[in-house]
């Protein structure tokens, strides 16, 4: 590795540190603007025991100071009580959620990215023929569908009208439906995406030499071409976990997965502040480090892109 | 004489006038209309023209912003009326009391969509809900112009220190995610719209404002991005070196020469922002932090008809085909416009 090349991952790296910092302090004084206080929407509390309760959370101290104490506590991967689920720490809450986050999201993204590859692939391949035709309506009429339409249609067609599949995510196979709503949207981007950078590699002139000595159509496409298609694929990483992340948030409320996205929407309902804050900033970080790996591995990957 | 002159010799350059006819006016005028410039606003435009799933979306579009604007107007319900009678109808369907009223040989105008569990109908709702998506995707699409533009061409005008610092900037707010500061910020002005003076911005609801503040605070990055990079080109030509030599100043080289040449740039970009700003709207409705009820969005048309989706499918059916051919055409649409107005962009 170049020492350019270290030099960039050093740069974007603290661009993404600074970016993180920025989401933090966003999300501290944008929820620190709001004028109520998280216990004065419940009922018959005397300011004696609001007091008290403010102490307890540190809410009675100078905001900057409760800003310090907040990033110092998030470094130690502490991001302070719920309120809206009392006994529990928000980190605990938001790892609890992760869990089944995590394992839907990475299903629905493998499936995406591989999916997404192969059709787009051969739609390249038998460019203009019926078969590119037709992936092409379907991507196209799968990208114009909002998270929440995919899901709530998936639902009613496959769980109550067919009942093939479980409607809710705690049943036997009941994440089927949720991994499938997430990956539908992904995995047509990526086919897109993957179309147009395999018509591009194909028009090369490597290809054609590779034509002229004589390798088989399938030997060109695996050998030669393949690996030189799946840098936008990699780009598009960051994005991809951004939409998956948020799109959760739709799916896991339809399906009634208790993930962190179902958290997040009810803790909003709860008012519980310091869980919007804490779920807010976790979900933001991961979108953030995702689109630096994603362009690290990009320049990796291709040589001839540009560092500067 | 004609035939003496024609084989005197066969080499000569000579024209002979007697081969010749004049042109008649027609032709000549023939001729001016060939020799008319083609500018490239009009040759895109032919392009576009010739491309048939972009003009179907076209038509589509106008048809569904004219349902949306000008039905409301006649449209004997509203969609704030409840009726207890008439709940969760069929459509088509009439409630006993409608019946009733028919029998004796009254109109009574069919609920074409149904109603929905409190009787209020349907077609309206999803009408007023469509108007909000596509108010939503043209609101967007000139916050974006309109920042983006000013933002990209003073950057890459000035370019140097002034271009770095702005670039960085603009590389932060590219990597914040958006969806996740709208979520935050509507949470946060909920009850600040809900108690504000403005009867607008109480009507419009926490969420509507606050995707509008994030749409001007974050989404014109990928605009500025563009309008830079054309405008750092553009700035080398040489008929920007002679305006500057005769006098002119940085604003109206940049009005006079940089914009008009950014327009197809600026027209693709805004054409993208469109759906995708549809998209967030009826997401956040559909979280419950769009637009304040009673006033509905597709988004929030959708998320109440979870609750009877299995007795009442066609409450979801109706919005949430309502949504996917709007952003569909608008998808299709942007595609032609990018082919049309950068044929290199293709594919």
């Amino acid at each position: 590795m170049s020492s350019k090349m270290l030099t960039y991952i050093l740069k974007r790296f603290l661009m993404a540190l600074l970016t993180i910092f920025l989401v933090i302090a966003i999300t501290f004084f944008v929820m620190h603007a709001i004028p109520a206080s998280p216990f004065s929407s419940e009922k018959a509390k005397s300011d004696a025991v609001i007091a008290a309760l403010e102490a307890k959370y540190g809410f009675d101290k100078p905001v900057t100071v409760q800003f310090w104490n907040y990033l110092v506590n998030i470094l130690h991967g502490d991001f302070g009580l719920s309120t809206g689920w009392v006994g529990n720490t928000v980190m605990e809450l938001i790892l609890g959620g992760f869990s089944y986050s995590a394992r839907i999201g990475f299903t629905a993204g493998v499936i995406a990215i591989v999916l997404g590859v192969i059709l787009g692939s051969v739609a390249a391949i038998r460019r203009d023929k019926f078969l590119d035709k037709i992936i092409q309506v379907i991507t196209t009429a799968l990208v114009s569908m909002p998270s929440f339409v995919m899901a709530t249609i998936l639902l009613l067609v496959f769980a109550l009208q067919l009942n093939w599949l479980p409607s809710l995510g705690n049943q036997p196979g009941g994440l089927v439906l949720p991994i499938i709503s997430l990956s539908l949207y992904p995995m047509a981007y990526v086919t897109k995406l993957q179309r147009s950078s395999m018509l591009d590699v194909l028009g090369q002139d490597y290809i054609r030499t590779a034509r002229a000595k004589g390798v088989s159509n399938t030997g060109v496409i695996f050998r030669h071409a393949l690996k030189n298609t799946l840098t936008p694929v990699i780009t598009y990483a960051g994005p991809m976990m951004a939409y998956i992340l948020t799109g959760s948030m739709v799916v896991e409320n339809i399906f009634s997965v208790p993930g962190l996205g179902r958290l997040f929407t009810n803790s909003m309902l709860r008012t519980d502040y310091m869980m919007i804050m804490g779920v807010t900033i976790f979900l933001a970080t991961m979108i953030i480090l995702m689109n630096f790996l994603g362009d690290i591995l990009y320049k990796v990957v291709d040589p001839r892109i540009d560092l500067s | 004489m004609a035939d003496k002159k024609k084989f005197k010799n066969p080499l000569s350059l000579q024209i002979d006038p007697a081969l010749f006819e004049t042109a008649t006016d027609e032709e000549k005028a023939q001729q001016v209309t060939m020799r008319e410039s083609v500018s490239f606003m009009k040759d895109a435009m032919r392009r576009l023209r010739k491309n048939k799933m972009a003009m179907i979306s076209l038509c589509v579009i106008v048809l569904i912003a004219l349902i949306a604007f000008i039905v409301p107007t006649f449209y004997p319900y509203t969609y704030t009326k409840q009726d207890v009678t008439a709940q969760n109808l069929a459509p088509f369907q009439y409630s006993a009391k409608e019946q009733m009223k028919i029998d004796k040989g009254q109109n009574v105008f069919p609920h074409i969509m149904g109603t929905d569990n409190l009787g209020r109908d349907y077609a309206i709702r999803v009408i007023y809900g469509t108007r909000i998506s596509l108010l939503v995707g043209i609101f967007s699409a000139l916050i974006v112009i309109v920042i983006g533009i000013f933002y990209g061409s003073v950057s890459g005008y000035f370019g140097g220190k002034v271009d770095m610092v702005m670039m960085r900037i603009v590389d932060i707010i590219y990597s914040l995610p958006d969806v996740l500061i709208v979520i935050l910020l509507s949470v946060a002005i909920k009850d600040w719209v809900a108690s504000s003076k403005s009867e607008l911005i109480a009507r419009l609801g926490a969420g509507m404002v606050s995707i509008f503040i994030v749409f001007g605070l974050l989404y014109w990055v990928s605009m500025a991005r563009q309008v830079r990079g054309q405008i750092l080109s553009i700035k080398e030509q040489e008929y920007v070196l002679a305006s500057r030599a005769i006098g002119a100043g940085p604003s109206w080289i940049i009005r006079k020469h940089m914009i008009p040449n950014c327009v197809s740039v600026i027209i693709i970009i805004a054409a993208m922002q469109i759906p995708s700003a549809i998209f967030t709207e009826s997401f956040l409705s559909f979280l419950g932090l769009g637009v304040s009820v009673p006033m509905p969005s597709l988004g929030s048309l959708a998320s109440d008809a979870r609750t009877s989706l299995r007795s009442y499918p066609y409450q979801l059916i109706f919005p949430a085909l309502s949504i996917f051919l709007i952003v569909l055409s608008f998808n299709l649409l942007g595609n032609g416009l990018r082919d049309a107005f950068d044929p290199k962009l293709r594919n």
